[in-house]
């Protein structure tokens, strides 16, 4: 492990702990309004200041935090779930699956992603607590993003189904689940774990895109998605620096999880 | 003779100089305008006046359009323009207009009361569908004209229409002869130039008729410049940077920082015409359990959820101060029809309660129970991307979450919203705000007789499903086909009054009219109606030399 990668994974595992002690660190909460304050300044009270409405905003981002980096990989567990059923199988099968498995796949990823998200969220009950609405938008985030990983696993089973191995498994009278769980999963695993890394990012990323059009996750529950909502007024950037905050947590979280990422890839 | 004619040579050049003087400053007090330059929003969809219904098309008719009559922005009262004079008849169905004499439009062709005509009977033309011809339609039958003489016209309604004057603010009188069309205009400015996408630029007309006290002839800019800047982040950086003279609508995060780096730039004019509310959904045939129908049906209930929300904080924390409390269907700011018996609903939770419990709500646990045991939680719809009602719809959260009363607050894309609200009614309450450009209740027709499609808690109802919306349709229908304005008044206020008792609609907010002017502009006095700032742009100038970056 090069020092990078270290001081990557140091990253993710403080940002994870930090976000975790949030009901310690912040025990007034997320909602809680301090109406008399909104959009204060850094205080002793407040580190990060307030929001629009009077919130803390050093809370916000504790559990902000807390809920993109948990429910991310979740999301990503899903999508490379849906992908080893979609891709790894029709890599496996060959012929007509995997031509079935491809079209279907390429047909998915050239719909636009996004329009695609909003209609689904808009299809939603709306009677949900914030927690379930969170949940609910990782998981249609984590149902809608298998497209990619799929066409990946497919290319890698494919290549599997032909190889030596496989051939003599197939000799020795091995056919049928058996043979896919036994022989050709395990083999798929690196490019599994690449794939499951490489999700984490994109659906932290997709929620808050989601979150800047409004449409993440539902007030008052924090993310970072909503949070980066802030940072639509650029003229006030250089007035109030502090609001920068949860971006600049995103790209260091971010970067972090390409540093780790490239090893996974590499060994992939 | 050779020293009388030195003197008569002296006496030329001197007369020369000061005649030359003379000109030179008079053109200079006609021509010193300068070119004012603001932002449109959007592009303007069209330049005919009669089919305009957005905001970049009405700003343009605006300042190029001439008017019989036109709503003074700052007093509110009707003035003569075009029409020297006009009169309604007794049995409201005509009015007849005395227009003035020897007005050119900006072609050179002369205006008569053919043009006032041909406009009326182009307007009412149902192919083309003009909403602003919409307002005159009062029953059936055709409006029709009658030319009394050069310089008066008649126009008969088939049935009567309360405030019928008022509604020639919005017709731009077009030229019955002219081979320019629409482009032929009777108001201070005309189209010169239009880059799609770009800008338009509009240039002062040559034969508008109006002079000012001391004979100069309006307006004094040469021109304006609009620039196409859907962009608010933009439009304020040019602001600041002295590209722009005018911003005419501003929000009052962008007014705050304004404020604070350049107070006499940002004007506040007070409480809009527009306001925020919320309602509950009371469509019979909605997919929401019924227990919750009961609820929202209740005037206790609706009343008590009033009752909780601190109108105050909403004003002072979402629009930073720059908002009123909202009353009812009309903002304070409309002089002569709010009803100023009205009060605002003072957050009063512990009354709420007390109406709650009236109606057999409980409180277990920091919880509400209805009386058949369910706990009371509804969700909030509202349009995503609107910054100040997602945080208004939050902070109703907090309010009613004091109550026990469970929020969930939805934000939605604009179409799906408007599909669930109007169309599914797959929704237990909604936020959403009300842009009035009318000062008149005729206005909002549409909104509150319980047939109409836009009566949001239950549109389209075959009879009136409650007897306050009974009573509500009678009023209306009564004001709306009196012509005597004291009449009028006391059914639009009791209107108000049943509106405050059952509130329907929980109106919260009404949101101040912020803007911005360079104080290289002079003349300027914001306002509250629209356009709230280049209201009075004929008597607007633009002193180049002090134009420099804020």
């Amino acid at each position: 492990m090069n020092v990078a990668r270290k001081l990557a994974c140091a990253v993710v595992v403080a940002v994870c702990a930090v976000s975790l002690a949030a009901n310690w660190l912040a025990p007034e909460g997320y909602a809680k309004q301090f109406r008399e304050t909104p959009n204060a300044p850094p205080s002793h009270q407040h580190w990060l200041g307030t929001d629009d409405v009077g919130r803390d905003r050093f809370a916000r981002v504790l559990y902000g935090t807390r809920i993109s980096l948990l429910l991310a990989p979740a999301a990503a567990l899903i999508s490379t779930a849906l992908a080893v059923l979609v891709g790894g199988l029709a890599g496996y099968l060959g012929g007509i699956w995997l031509r079935l498995a491809r079209g279907f796949t390429d047909l998915f990823l050239s719909l636009p992603w996004l329009f695609l998200l909003i209609t689904v969220r808009a299809l939603l009950p709306l009677n949900v607590s914030p927690m379930v609405s969170v949940l609910i938008t990782f998981f249609v985030l984590g149902v809608l993003g298998w497209a990619a990983s799929a066409r990946v696993l497919s290319t890698s089973a494919d290549g599997l189904r032909n190889s030596d191995f496989i051939l003599q498994a197939r000799a020795s009278g091995l056919h049928g689940p058996r043979l896919f769980f036994v022989h050709v999963l395990p083999n798929l695993k690196p490019v599994l774990y690449a794939q499951f890394w490489i999700s984490i990012p994109v659906f932290i990323l997709s929620e808050a895109n989601l979150g800047i059009l409004g449409l993440g996750v539902a007030e008052p529950m924090p993310s970072w998605g909503s949070l980066l909502r802030e940072l639509e007024g650029l003229i006030s950037f250089r007035e109030e620096p502090w609001k920068l905050a949860p971006l600049l947590l995103l790209i260091v979280v971010m970067t972090s999880f390409q540093l780790l990422l490239s090893n996974e890839e590499v060994t992939a | 003779m050779k020293t009388i004619g030195r003197r008569a040579c002296l006496q030329i050049a001197f007369c020369f100089v000061f005649f030359s003087l003379v000109l030179t400053a008079d053109s200079a007090l006609a021509q010193s305008g300068g070119e004012l330059r603001f932002c449109l929003r959007s592009e303007p969809k069209t330049f005919d006046p009669l089919l305009v219904d957005e905001d970049a098309s009405l700003s343009i008719r605006y300042l190029t359009g001439g008017v019989l009559v036109r709503v003074n922005r700052h007093s509110q009262e009707l003035e003569p323009e075009l029409a020297e004079s006009w009169t309604i008849s007794k049995d409201g169905r005509q009015i007849t207009f005395k227009l003035r004499h020897g007005i050119l439009f900006s072609d050179g062709s002369p205006f008569s009361a053919e043009d006032v005509a041909f406009t009326m009977q182009r307007l009412m033309d149902p192919a083309l569908h003009s909403s602003t011809g919409d307002s005159f339609r009062s029953g059936s039958g055709a409006v029709s004209t009658k030319i009394v003489a050069p310089d008066e016209i008649a126009i008969i309604f088939p049935a009567p229409i309360a405030g019928v004057d008022r509604l020639f603010d919005q017709v731009a009188i077009m030229s019955a002869h002219s081979p320019k069309k629409e482009a032929a205009v009777l108001g201070p400015f005309m189209v010169a130039e239009y880059k799609a996408g770009s800008s338009v630029l509009l240039q002062r007309n040559p034969n508008y008729w109006k002079k000012d006290s001391k004979g100069r002839r309006l307006p004094y800019l040469d021109s304006i410049r609009l620039d196409i800047q859907p962009n608010r982040d933009v439009e304020m950086l040019r602001f600041k940077r002295g590209e722009l003279d005018l911003i005419n609508t501003l929000d009052s995060d962008y007014f705050d920082r304004l404020a604070s780096s350049s107070p006499g730039l940002a004007h506040d004019a007070g409480a809009t015409l527009d306001s925020d509310f919320m309602w509950f959904n009371q469509v019979a045939s909605a997919p929401i359990p019924e227990y919750k129908r009961a609820w929202f049906a209740s005037g206790n209930f609706r009343r008590a959820i009033s009752q909780a929300i601190n109108r105050d904080d909403l004003a002072r924390v979402v629009f930073g101060g720059h908002a009123q409390p909202a009353i009812g269907p009309v903002s304070t700011s409309n002089k002569f029809w709010f009803n100023s018996k009205l009060k605002v609903e003072p957050y009063r939770p512990d009354a709420a309660l007390e109406r709650l419990k009236a109606d057999g709500f409980h409180l277990q646990n920091g919880v509400l129970f209805d009386k058949s045991g369910n706990a009371v939680e509804f969700s909030i719809v509202t349009n995503a991307g609107s910054k100040p009602r997602e945080r208004m719809a939050v902070m109703v959260q907090e309010d009613l979450g004091k109550l026990g009363i469970k929020v969930n607050v939805v934000t939605l894309d604009f179409p799906s919203l408007i599909e669930r609200i109007s169309q599914k009614f797959n929704y237990e309450a909604a936020m959403l705000g009300f842009r009035n450009v009318d000062l008149d209740p005729n206005g909002q027709m549409n909104i509150w007789l319980s047939s109409a499609e836009d009566h949001a808690w239950n549109p389209q109802q075959k009879s009136p499903a409650t007897a306050w919306e009974a009573e509500i349709d009678r009023l209306m229908r009564a004001q709306a086909s009196s012509v005597d304005p004291k009449k009028r008044k006391e059914s639009f206020d009791r209107v108000q009054e049943i509106v405050a008792e059952q509130a329907p609609f929980i109106y919260l907010v009404n949101p101040n009219a912020l803007s911005a002017v360079a104080a290289s502009v002079e003349g300027a006095n914001p306002g509250i109606l629209s356009p709230q700032t280049f209201w009075n742009a004929e008597r607007l100038t633009v002193n180049g030399t002090t134009r420099a970056s804020r």
